[in-house]
């Protein structure tokens, strides 16, 4: 079974709820997929046994066989070539790597390179496998990590993967969740927060994947994003209270669900309804 | 000298365009002859690495200067590279009057070149 965990925005508590699902089940895979900022292994704290650089290709150009035709610097559709001064300039950081440019050069002065653009860390604690995405920086897209992540980092069989990923809605996040059994939405109470998970409910219904929404930090009081999922008539999972003794365990790093039986009810709780909610939409889809 | 600048209508009167790879022309000017031709930025509409692109075409003009109100470090990469100096433009100033600022030699060279928006628009 695997799990998205998505917000609108970082800073939400997407992380808290992943990490402690993931500490909630016997036995589970963790895969953090918010490259940029990737912090779920400071609350595993695993042990890192392997580590893969990731790499994409981009052209290079054998300047003695460039004749300067552009064919290439007209193809490009994100202007990741230029040519001045009788030279190719490629910028890196702008390719797509679509490859198209080495396919169409007429003499063959392009070729593939490898560019590292991140690398995932491999580890594992307390029956939890933690897999982390990590992006280079100023590197645009994190797209080919998540890829490789979610095809070969994910736990086979019966056993639970939760996916941490980016925040907001862009195509990294749809890579995220292409494959999940469901989503869990994590909101904040506040206007500004129902303007954020109404951007993931968005792309969560455009997937077509079931879902429902945590909504954390909880006052006493009014709610907007309780009243936009009632509205919506989107499936509220739980409620996380503002609570002093969460932030405490959190901002120390530490899996509420090892430090407070409430915590740990909570989150077993919720794993339990999560679950019954995908068995009931594969009983659905299956039918 | 030939200098291009950003426009954001094809007469000298209009102002001077807010962006570099975004706008929708520019204005190639010869300092000497005093003539003038606007060209279409096709960059403003493509998908990413505009700037590199209208960065292109001004060294496809043949300019030898841009004024310009911002540059991103690609495009100035491009300009650089072509040995084509960068001077920034004087807040509302309108084309004529950056024209002229130049020639009076007023304009500073652009020092303060951003990051590109890499990813905007969707990574
Ligand atoms: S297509 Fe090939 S030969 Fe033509 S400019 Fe590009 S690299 Fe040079
Ligand atoms: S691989 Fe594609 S995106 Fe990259 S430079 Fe070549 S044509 Fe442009």
């Amino acid at each position: 079974m695997r799990i998205a965990v998505l917000s609108g925005k970082g800073g939400t508590g997407k992380t808290l709820v992943a990490v402690n699902l993931a500490a909630a089940a016997k036995d589970s895979t963790y895969i953090d997929c918010d490259v940029e900022e990737p912090n779920g292994h400071l609350f595993l704290k695993p042990e890192v046994v392997q580590e893969e650089e990731i790499t994409v290709k981009i052209p290079a150009v054998n300047e003695q066989l460039c004749m300067g035709c552009r064919t290439c610097t007209y193809f490009c559709r994100f202007n990741a070539l230029a040519y001045i001064n009788d030279k190719l300039k490629i910028f890196a950081d702008v390719c797509h790597c679509c490859g198209g440019c080495v396919l169409l050069c007429p003499v063959e002065a392009l070729s593939d390179i490898d560019k590292v653009i991140g690398k995932i860390q491999k580890g594992a604690k307390d029956n939890i496998n933690v897999n982390t995405g990590i992006l280079d920086f100023g590197v645009e897209s994190g797209v080919p990590i998540i890829k490789k992540l979610l095809s070969e980092y994910v736990s086979d069989g019966k056993n639970l993967t939760l996916i941490d990923c980016p925040p907001g809605s862009a195509c990294i996040v749809m890579e995220s969740i292409k494959d999940v059994d469901y989503c869990i939405l994590v909101a904040e109470p506040t206007v500004f927060g129902v303007h954020n998970l109404n951007m993931v409910y968005e792309l969560v219904k455009l997937f077509n994947k079931p879902h429902g929404v945590v909504l954390n930090k909880c006052l006493e009081g009014e709610n907007p994003a309780e009243q936009f999922c009632i509205k919506k008539g989107i499936k509220i999972l739980d409620r996380i209270p503002f609570d002093h003794e969460l932030g405490t365990i959190n901002s120390n790093a530490r899996i509420a669900v090892r430090e407070s039986e409430k915590y740990q009810k909570l989150f077993v709780d919720l794993l339990q309804k999560v679950t019954k909610e995908v068995h009931q939409h594969e009983a659905v889809t299956h039918s | 000298m030939r200098i291009a600048i950003p426009v954001d209508k094809q007469n000298l009167e209009a102002s001077v365009n807010q962006t570099f790879g975004r706008t929708p022309y520019f204005l190639i000017y010869d300092t000497e002859t005093k003539e003038n031709v606007f060209i279409d930025n096709s960059a403003a509409a493509s998908q990413g690495g505009a700037g590199i692109k209208a960065a292109q075409s001004i060294v496809d003009n043949k300019a030898e200067a841009v004024l310009t109100p911002l540059c991103g470090e690609n495009a100035a990469e491009v300009l650089n590279a072509a040995g084509i100096k960068i001077y920034k433009t004087v807040r509302d100033a309108s084309v004529m009057d950056t024209i002229n600022a130049f020639m009076e030699g007023k304009l500073a060279i652009l020092e303060d070149i951003h990051p590109g928006f890499h990813g905007q628009g969707g990574k």
